[in-house]
């Protein structure tokens, strides 16, 4: 009997979870916001999708709405992938520990 | 063209990049690094997905084009957006993630010979139900953050909107969602296809109207989640391990902060959701209010207090964001540290409309990051403080919350500013706050109400010590 790989991908799903469970945790909570904005960026690594459906298309037509879904998604990604690492970048360089000197 | 083998091997890669990424967010030093593990997770993640394609030719162009349209938006966003609007611009990333995902869905829909799924009318049973789940979440978070964007943005009203028969019509629609995903995948229908994705924008619209404007913490939360468990759905359908890797981080590290979120207003998760806090209750009680005294004082009493303490802890909340006075609350702040006063900062959990809003307007406007406290850090110094000086909070502050258990907000775990010698209280009016009950720190013997804008008044304040 052989497994179906579907249980392979569900077994890092699930393992995931509980990797993200205890890395959040550990976010101390002066980070929350930032914390958002970068999960926002990653989870648009949905683009994958987009990008792949957006070289499907045939020789004789570039555009069919496979397509012009996966250009529109991969716009609305790369919004967020840009404006999300770029804005939590922009945070993150404000937390300023206090000066020596006093 | 590489194998496929290799290339999921580096989505792994990118995956572990990613839990680096938030690894370092443990510590604002290791912060900035994790940033760049992100970001290099993604890199690595859109060449692999060029080279496994292997096509160069059709399509490759508007790719590129499309990324870069999207991405110099993006930038720009970025750069341009003030750190008050930070719950704002979350809540409309999150849309965009939504939305994402739904087409990408419709993509591999109308063409799932192009994502290995079979052949249209034909496709894999399992793919189909992970596409159609990735889908209607995917729906759902667009439509909510939506809302909730709106709300945050003022252009809708932030009170709660509410309706008879709310929860039996969207008890209805999400059982019809469950309905239409099982007919979907036995039919294949491309009509079913497209009214799950009607039902679940609607719904996603119904969820978030009821919640009013300072439950929006958990929303976003809720939204940040969500927006992870569409994109693992879309991960499986792919077959892809970065994404999978990446939906369960986002799905899990919203749901914590929802909860965390929840426990700082001590309302389970379904109370806030099912919305309408303080809607009800409070309409009969308000004609019943007796007028009690308050004390009120200008800017050089509370400059005159501030001068003769030796420690005072600063209290902000969401007033103090729409005032935009955190620079000069920093500036008062300074003028105090030259008299040898010491100050730090009190935070609590919901203060402010998403999870670590304050902690960023103040890091914004310079303040060190180890001046400033959670909570549970800094509940036991009001003992020993002299002044706490409260900018634009209210409910978190207010004691009746352990000592009354007819209150809304009984057992709200909240900041013990009564116990300081003196209260400073920035407020504009006695009016209540969002949980519609009267403070009854305003009435206390040592508070001082100072009645004004925040931001002119903490100015005045400077001017005078």
């Amino acid at each position: 009997m052989e497994i179906d790989p579907i249980i392979f991908r569900l077994s890092i799903f699930i393992l995931s979870i509980f990797v993200g469970y205890y890395v959040v945790w550990s976010v101390t909570p002066s980070l929350h916001t930032p914390l958002m904005s970068v999960t926002n960026a990653i989870s648009s690594v949905i683009i994958v999708g987009a990008i792949i459906a957006g070289l499907s298309g045939n020789s004789e037509s570039v555009f069919n709405t496979s397509t012009i879904f996966g250009f529109l998604a991969i716009a609305l990604a790369a919004i967020n992938i840009f404006g999300g690492f770029l804005v939590t970048q922009r945070m993150l360089a404000m937390y300023k520990k206090k000066k020596k000197d006093k | 063209m590489i194998s496929a083998n290799l290339s999921a091997i580096f989505y792994l890669v990118s995956g572990v990049l990613f839990i680096l990424a938030l690894r370092g967010l443990s510590s604002p030093e290791t912060s900035r690094q994790g940033n760049l593990f992100g970001i290099l997770g993604m890199i690595i993640a859109i060449t692999v997905t060029f080279l496994s394609t292997g096509n160069f030719s059709n399509g490759f162009i508007f790719v590129i084009i499309f990324i870069l349209v999207g991405g110099s938006i993006g930038a720009l966003i970025a750069y341009r957006i003030p750190m008050t609007a930070m719950p704002e611009l979350v809540a409309g990333f999150h849309s965009l993630v939504g939305l994402a995902a739904v087409f990408v869905a419709i993509s591999a829909f109308s063409n799932p010979e192009a994502f290995n799924l079979g052949s249209p009318g034909n496709i894999k049973l399992v793919s189909l139900i992970e596409m159609s789940i990735g889908a209607a979440v995917g729906a759902i978070t667009f439509s909510g953050s939506v809302i909730a964007f709106l709300k945050l943005q003022g252009i809708m009203s932030g009170s709660p909107i509410t309706f008879k028969g709310q929860h039996p019509l969207n008890a209805i629609i999400l059982i019809s969602i469950i309905v239409l995903i099982y007919l979907l995948c036995s039919s294949q229908s491309s009509n079913l296809f497209w009214i799950l994705l009607a039902a679940s924008f609607l719904i996603g619209f119904l969820l978030i109207i009821p919640i009013g404007g300072a439950d929006m913490p958990v929303v976003i939360s809720m939204l940040n989640s969500y927006s992870g468990w569409a994109a693992a759905g879309i991960g499986f359908t792919l077959e892809n391990t970065a994404l999978i890797i990446t939906g369960a981080l986002v799905g899990s590290s919203g749901a914590i902060l929802s909860y965390i979120m929840c426990k700082g207003m001590n309302r389970s998760f379904f109370n806030v959701i099912l919305g309408g806090f303080g809607a009800t209750e409070d309409n009969g009680s308000n004609s019943t209010k007796e007028q009690r005294p308050v004390k009120s004082g200008n800017a050089e009493d509370a400059a005159f207090l501030m001068k003769n303490a030796s420690s005072v802890i600063i209290v902000p909340g969401y007033g103090m964001a729409v005032a935009q006075a955190q620079h000069a609350l920093r500036e008062m702040v300074d003028t105090l540290k030259k008299n040898d006063i010491k100050v730090s900062y009190a935070i609590h959990p919901v203060a402010g409309r998403m999870p670590g809003h304050m902690n960023v307007l103040l890091a914004e406007a310079n303040v060190p990051y180890d001046e400033v406290f959670e909570l549970e850090e800094i509940n036991n110094d009001f003992v020993n403080a002299d002044v706490a000086f409260v900018i634009g909070a209210n409910d978190v502050t207010n004691p009746i919350a352990k000592t009354d258990p007819q209150s809304p907000i009984y057992g709200m775990p909240v900041l013990d500013v009564e116990k300081c010698k003196s209260v400073l209280f920035v407020k504009r009016s006695l009016s209540p706050g969002y949980a519609g009950i009267d403070n009854d720190l305003f009435y206390k013997e040592n508070t001082l109400m100072l009645f004004a804008d925040a931001k002119k008044m903490t100015e005045e304040i400077t001017k005078n010590l």
